[in-house]
């Protein structure tokens, strides 16, 4: 039944491996005089350039009764520079066809731009004006408050994000991995227009950020015309010690009340940080639990066997600084307290037991055969480029991660089952209609934690 | 109105066609239709498999048929156990999937140039012999009520486009939803199942496009090798229904948990086999596309009543659709004051033509999107297809043609002929408070 696939294709799997990706990449590096790290690739079957920034601007950074400064500041980045209006730079944009947007997790702001070749120089000066020059109007502070607290209620009405905040919450308590990016509706009302002068001048600095590439320019040409773009943008004072890190929350049960056909249930506990050792064991050993898409353990019993799900996966979200391990599904308000059941005793069975072999060698298959996937794109090698720089990773990355992957075996996935996943320790979300899933505590789902 | 349903959650970002003209067609002698793109930016292929058929091949009573259908595909058949499929594809370092709209049902993977053979093999197999099996019934059932109760149920926006597009629509089959009314899947049989598996899934009512790096010869002598030699089918019966003209708005109210309102307004409009396609292209442009569009610089940037606005004309369909306008009411806002706004700007545009400048950018905004389009071999194969669902993939490459052709008094003709308020249909979603336990 299952030898549908000639043996000659899995062997072409194994043996030809070819750095390809790294030939066609070509990245290049350089670091500017004022600190920036840029990273790039030319590409030139269209002409078309993209750009991806992280820059050390994250809600990590912002004091704790400022939460939401870092967002808002990366929101209004594009909201008015020392030369142009907000409808001037929306118009100049739209005109080119071109994208600009802005971003902000806990830990980097980003800035996202794709235009033609052709109007390189516009979108540089943009580029350089938004990075050096903007201006946070007051008007435009108090649209985008009010745009901010419209978001925060809109996310109310998601019970996925409820669940996700909840967990957060709970995992990393007061710190700023534990509250949104957004801030509330109270703390951002209160952010005033110094506040965001000083984030901005403080932390939006070159020798913060790394700008990655893409498209139909090469690398000489990138340093020569940033180098002239970005003169104004100097180099800050050396990084700030880092926030003290969150101690993670103890196991807990959480329930949210809505009028809602589903559960939206999160499971899960403290993770590991990129720079983790054992992160590639842990990441073998979860695609196999949870991550594998309709190869995992998890997809195989809750959806397929029991048909408990649509969605189902689990999750090490691996931060520069912190990580997190998460089970997040939904199902009919009445079967949450099975479907939890079924989680935990998977994530027992992997503990107990391991992964067979075969699990193994088709996990590694996946991670290192659909790696090329991942950088089928412009924009997808530029998110990926500017990642390798912020965790450290190398150009060589795409080089060794087969080897990386290859090199683990069922003895380090067991491991990292019984050391990462920790059944003690599990934080239980449910946002339901409480009555009909009528659960008293994860503990009498069934066989307990 | 969010028109596909998909398998597993996947993003699809719209994306704007390859340069189609380099596309080569050909017939097998079962009616496949074969259409290839060589791509060798990256070194992965897009392989995908189209049958005509989705919901508007639905019966009453029998909606999700086809979606349900797509699921129960990853079955198995006398050769690929249950959920193998999957398995083999990732084994293989590929990436695949399939969903349902309206019209189509799509069945793809992504892989290296190496290894797409497994998925060929993998496609023609299931195209001939599903099991569609037994014992996989009830529990995939349910795992498609769940996937209604995830997307639709609790989802405020998609259940007021759901219900919204019940009342556009009163005898084209587009009035159901794809994913189905939930006592519909219920009731949904084995029988049901085969039935439209026998008549729809045939060589002759599918075709494939493949998109990536690959050499043509080489890439079609091994479709040919596993596809030709499935016979041709019996022609499916065509959906002769057409929509009568609508005389007078009409209006639809869902109540609901939720924390914001939100509007959406149906117009109906012709598909892109129509002259007008284009104008109407622009007009959404116009209207909604970009911080500097007149919809988000009214109601988003100067009145801050609306959250976020789109304009989406949905030409890729086979049978005329609707020309759709959707905002997000602020917090405390009421949802008829951005309606007294939308008819204010619409009835501008009804009224005068828009500037030259204007249309420029809007040809711009347009073009650009056409060369972002093609970074991605996906986003490609998945343009040339709707264009051969809909009409030909031939239409592809007369697009960028026939918007740099549009003027402002097109613009102005296509808004005063379509946008018309007797021919809309109105949906408010009114946030309730959640029930007291």
């Amino acid at each position: 039944m299952k030898k549908f696939i000639t043996v000659s294709v899995l062997l072409i799997a194994v043996l030809c491996m070819p750095p390809w990706s790294e030939a066609r990449l070509s990245p290049r590096r350089s670091v500017l005089e004022n600190g920036l790290v840029l990273l790039t690739s030319e590409q030139k079957a269209l002409p078309m350039v993209t750009f991806s920034l992280l820059i050390e601007a994250g809600s990590r950074d912002e004091p704790s009764d400022h939460e939401g400064l870092a967002n808002l500041a990366a929101r209004l980045l594009t909201y008015g520079t020392r030369s142009r209006t907000a409808l001037q730079i929306s118009d100049t944009l739209d005109f080119l066809g071109a994208t600009l947007s802005t971003g902000c997790s806990e830990e980097a702001a980003t800035v996202s731009m794709t235009l033609l070749r052709k109007d390189l120089d516009t979108g540089l000066q943009l580029l350089a004006e938004v990075l050096a020059g903007s201006v946070f109007p007051a008007e435009e502070i108090d649209r985008q408050k009010q745009s901010v607290m419209a978001s925060i209620r809109a996310k109310e009405e998601e019970p996925g994000q409820i669940a996700e905040s909840k967990f957060m919450e709970a995992l990393f308590l007061k710190s700023p991995y534990g509250r949104p990016v957004e801030g509330t509706a109270d703390s951002v009302k209160r952010i005033d227009r110094a506040s965001l002068l000083e984030f901005y001048q403080r932390y939006y600095r070159p020798n913060r950020a790394v700008l990655a590439v893409v498209g139909d320019v090469s690398h000489q040409e990138m340093v020569e015309r940033l180098a002239k773009v970005f003169r104004p943008w100097e180099k800050g004072s050396p990084s700030m010690a880092p926030n003290p890190l969150p101690s993670p929350g103890s196991a807990n049960f959480i329930r949210v009340n809505k009028d809602l056909t589903q559960a939206n249930i999160i499971i899960g506990h403290e993770g590991v940080p990129r720079s983790h050792p054992d992160y590639y064991a842990i990441q073998v050993m979860n695609y196999i639990l949870g991550s594998g898409g309709f190869s995992s353990r998890l997809m195989d019993s809750i959806r397929n066997e029991r048909g408990l799900a649509y969605s189902i996966y689990s999750l090490f979200a691996a931060e520069k600084y912190v990580g997190s391990f998460q089970i997040a599904m939904q199902t009919k308000n009445e079967s949450a307290g099975e479907a939890i059941r079924v989680a935990v005793e998977e994530i027992r069975r992997i503990r107990e037991q391991g992964v067979t072999q075969e699990e193994l060698q088709a996990a590694k298959d996946y991670l290192i055969g659909s790696f090329p996937l991942r950088l089928d794109t412009n924009r997808r090698v530029a998110n990926f480029l500017s990642q390798v720089e912020f965790f450290g990773l190398g150009l060589d990355y795409p080089e060794r991660y087969p080897d990386i992957i290859r090199g683990i075996s069922r003895e380090d996935v067991l491991r990292a089952a019984r050391r990462y996943l920790q059944p003690e320790k599990l934080i239980v979300v449910v946002v339901a209609d409480q009555a009909k899933a009528a659960l008293k505590t994860p503990l009498d789902t069934g066989k307990g934690l | 109105m969010r028109r596909v349903i998909f398998f597993l959650l996947l993003v699809l970002s719209w994306t704007t066609p390859a340069q189609a003209s380099q596309v080569q067609e050909v017939i097998l002698e079962n009616g496949l239709k074969v259409l290839l793109l060589e791509d060798h930016k990256s070194a992965a292929v897009t392989f995908q498999v189209w049958y005509r058929v989705g919901s508007r091949n639905e019966q009453d009573g029998k909606s999700g048929l086809s979606h349900f259908l797509e699921h129960m595909m990853f079955k198995g058949t006398p050769k690929v156990g249950p959920e193998e499929y999957s398995r083999i594809i990732a084994k293989n370092g590929g990436n695949s999937n399939a969903f349902t709209s309206e019209d189509h049902t799509v069945y793809f993977a992504t892989m290296s140039r190496d290894k797409i053979g497994v998925e060929i093999e993998l496609e023609a197999d299931r195209m001939a012999s599903a099991l569609l099996d037994g014992a996989y019934f009830d529990p995939e059932k349910n795992v498609v009520m769940e996937e209604r109760r995830l997307r639709t149920e609790d989802n405020p926006a998609t259940a007021l486009a759901e219900v919204t597009g019940a009342v556009a629509y009163t005898v084209h089959p587009y009035r159901r939803p794809v994913i189905g009314w939930m006592a519909d899947i219920q009731a949904l049989s084995r029988d049901d199942l085969r039935k439209h598996y026998q008549t729809y899934y045939v060589p002759n009512n599918a075709f494939i496009v493949v998109v990536g790096d690959f050499a043509t010869q080489e890439m079609l002598a091994k479709i040919k090798q596993e596809f030709a030699k499935i016979p041709r089918g019996a022609e499916p019966p065509k959906v002769t229904v057409q929509e009568p003209p609508q005389r007078g708005e009409r209006r639809v109210i869902l109540k609901k948990e939720a924390e914001l309102p939100v509007l959406e307004i149906y117009y109906h409009v012709p598909n892109l086999k129509d002259a007008d396609s284009f104008a109407l292209d622009l007009l959404s442009v116009v209207l909604a596309s970009g911080r500097s569009s007149r919809l988000y610089q009214e109601l988003v940037y100067h009145k801050r009543i609306a959250r976020s606005v789109s304009a989406d004309y949905d030409g890729l369909s086979v049978d005329p659709s609707v020309f759709s306008l959707t905002a997000q009411v602020m917090p405390d806002q009421d949802p008829s004051q951005v309606e007294r706004a939308v008819d204010g700007l619409v009835a501008q545009v009804r009224s005068e033509r828009v500037s030259d400048r204007e249309v420029e950018k809007a040809k711009n905004q347009v073009e650009a999107a056409f060369i972002f389009g093609q970074d991605s071999i996906f986003g490609q194969a998945m343009r040339v297809g709707q264009y051969e669902s809909v009409a030909k993939w031939q239409l592809v490459d007369s697009y960028l043609a026939g918007v740099r052709a549009v003027t402002a008094a097109d613009i102005l003709r296509v808004a005063k002929k379509y946008l018309d308020p007797d021919q809309r249909t109105v949906g408010t979603l009114i946030p309730v408070k959640e029930k007291s336990q």
